[in-house]
């Protein structure tokens, strides 16, 4: 399974990608009525210093890279979900928060832990904004120019579920 | 080779080889949904499993806990949707008038230590405290869960923290707790079950245990335990009204991936600045900030003797003019016994409001965010950006919280006492 997307960069005001990027960033708690996905979609990162405006610029495929910890603190699926009905591609961190990528693996949003990300991107291998492939389930990143990057492999229930298409599905084929 | 207190937990509730990193599927014994992810749970349940019955209507249950009562027509249709499939379904509901989820399912005896419970709450962990193994999810988990009664398991690595001295009055367990997130931030814990060793962990009370395990997914741990000791066992006894249950001790010889020690003595009160749980001071290196707005209460500190602990400091005096003080209790147990022994009155006295059980001063709580430039004090365990309004969120022990709303300005309690 490949995927190709545009490379999108969280990165601070120091320059590094941003750590411990927690669900009320992602998806902040006064929408946490939504059910509606495509409403979910419209709030993604509107309370992320800097990049409040994602959902308006967002393209589909967007292969989002974030520092340690994506993903910490509630266990709230719409920060997954609005990802999804973005049509985001993949989302590559160092590390991601426990619930979070239980979550991301459960609706089958491609999550890949890279714990040298930061420095591919700081080694110019990686360049925000450029065509990146996610070969995922190698847990390999080619570069625009075809450099291969290594990630962590996914798991083998990561992989099933997200074969299956959700965890519903994937249900249904153990049982 | 031994096992540690998560395997063994794990091990009991699974026929697959529990070893940190092997996926298990997982018997759950409790599953619960708040009236936050509980109205998508029951969404993704009729999209997914139409016309069907959950696993167990007897293990699972609703807690309305976050918008307590509802305060927007939102929140209402949502708390409905919640209520009419539990009738259809058999399933009990622990309404808005209850308090919080995980707190009343310890009280009512449901969790018990060496249970696996899961809920769409990401401090569901804090049943760790008792010995059970709580996990919060996510909707898709939860509904799954609801459906099957179990649920795929990454067995978590054990890691291990040692606490090295003491600490005493009016440095309280939220303080060490704090003291523990500015030192291992989020690194040491991630992904992992965190266990607490020392004597300053181990004598201390329930309430206390609760604030530590509570503030493990601050750590970004999955658990994290302490080992009981009598009066621990005592006191779940009389919280959950169940003597028959099963405690878990680590093996001498189990595998911790990780050992640190931390050294707590002469530990002063602890406050955490935004943006994270992690961002963590001495009070004096704060004290001039002054505050608006005050709450006392959450998951992580809203039993009885973290809001006895407020009253003590502001009993016969008066909440400085300017700030508001807002109280809540964990549950609807915990409101009666303070209500009993006379702490609300102290309370009502002092000037603070008190509300009904629940969430409260959390996610969209009922008892005030602030605006812009604001500074409000919480005894949760949040204070990432715009959580609590637009201002700025700190984080407290319940005495610095109280000795604040004295002097309308960040306090160290030993100042007011």
């Amino acid at each position: 399974m490949e995927i190709k997307g545009r490379l999108f960069a969280l990165t601070g005001k120091d320059g590094h990608l941003i750590r411990d990027i927690d669900t009320d960033q992602i998806f902040h708690n006064r929408y946490l009525y939504i059910i509606d996905p495509a409403e979910m979609a419209r709030y993604i990162f509107d309370n992320l210093e800097g990049y409040e405006n994602y959902a308006k610029i967002a393209l589909k495929n967007d292969i989002i890279i974030a520092g340690h910890n994506f993903g910490a603190g509630s266990s709230r699926q719409q920060a997954v979900e609005g990802f999804k009905a973005l049509g985001i591609g993949a989302i590559i961190a160092p590390s991601f928060g426990a619930i979070y990528k239980r979550n991301a693996i459960n609706s089958a949003l491609p999550i890949v832990q890279c714990p040298d990300v930061e420095s591919y991107l700081k080694n110019a291998c990686i360049k925000h904004g450029e065509d990146v492939t996610l070969l995922f389930e190698e847990g390999k990143i080619k570069s625009a120019s075809g450099k291969i990057l290594a990630c962590l492999k996914p798991s083998k229930v990561q992989i099933d579920i997200f074969k299956a298409g959700n965890l519903f599905e994937y249900g249904k084929i153990i049982a | 080779m031994g096992k540690t207190i998560v395997e063994k937990i794990l091990q009991d509730h699974t026929m697959d080889e529990v070893k940190p990193g092997s996926t298990v599927f997982l018997n759950i014994d409790v599953r619960s949904a708040r009236d936050f992810g509980g109205p998508n749970v029951v969404k993704n349940f009729l999209k997914h499993y139409k016309g069907e019955k959950v696993n167990n209507p007897f293990r699972t249950f609703f807690t309305f806990d976050l918008v307590a009562p509802a305060k927007s027509i939102k929140y209402a249709i949502n708390q409905s949707i919640c209520r009419k499939f539990a009738q259809e379904q058999s399933i009990r509901v622990f309404d808005v008038d209850a308090g919080i989820g995980s707190h009343v399912l310890m009280e009512e005896g449901i969790i018990l230590p060496g249970t696996t419970a899961v809920g769409t709450d990401s401090h569901y962990n804090i049943v760790g405290a008792i010995g059970a193994f709580g996990q919060g999810m996510g909707d898709v988990d939860i509904t799954f869960v609801f459906k099957t009664g179990k649920s795929w398991f990454e067995v978590p690595g054990s890691v291990k923290i040692n606490i090295e001295g003491d600490f005493q009055f009016p440095v309280t367990p939220k303080d060490l707790t704090l003291y523990i997130l500015k030192r291992i931030k989020t690194d040491f814990g991630l992904g992992k079950s965190i266990e607490f060793y020392g004597d300053a962990v181990y004598n201390m009370p329930l309430s206390g245990r609760i604030t530590l395990l509570s503030m493990v997914t601050e750590m970004g741990g999955v658990i994290g335990y302490i080992p009981f000791n009598q009066s621990t066992i005592d006191e779940i006894k009389a919280l959950t009204g169940k003597s028959e249950f099963k405690v878990y001790k680590s093996d001498a010889d189990a595998k911790f991936e990780k050992e640190i020690t931390i050294d707590i003595n002469g530990i002063k009160p602890q406050v955490a600045a935004p943006p994270h749980p992690h961002n963590v001071h001495d009070v004096d290196e704060l004290k001039n900030i002054k505050v608006d707005l005050i709450y006392v209460g959450s998951c992580t500190n809203g039993r009885e003797d973290d809001i006895r602990t407020a009253a003590k400091i502001l009993k016969g005096k008066h909440v400085k003019k300017g700030v508001i003080l807002s109280v809540a209790p964990a549950t609807r147990r915990v409101y009666g016994n303070l209500l009993e022994d006379g702490t609300l009155k102290t309370l009502f006295e002092a000037g603070a409001i008190v509300t009904n059980a629940g969430c409260a001063g959390c996610a969209e709580g009922h008892i005030g965010l602030t605006g812009e430039g604001e500074i409000s004090l919480n005894t949760s365990n949040r204070n990432y950006p715009g959580k609590q309004g637009k201002g700025e969120t700190y984080l407290v022990s319940p005495a610095v919280a109280a000795a604040s709303a004295l002097t309308g300005r960040i306090t160290n309690p030993a100042e007011v006492l």
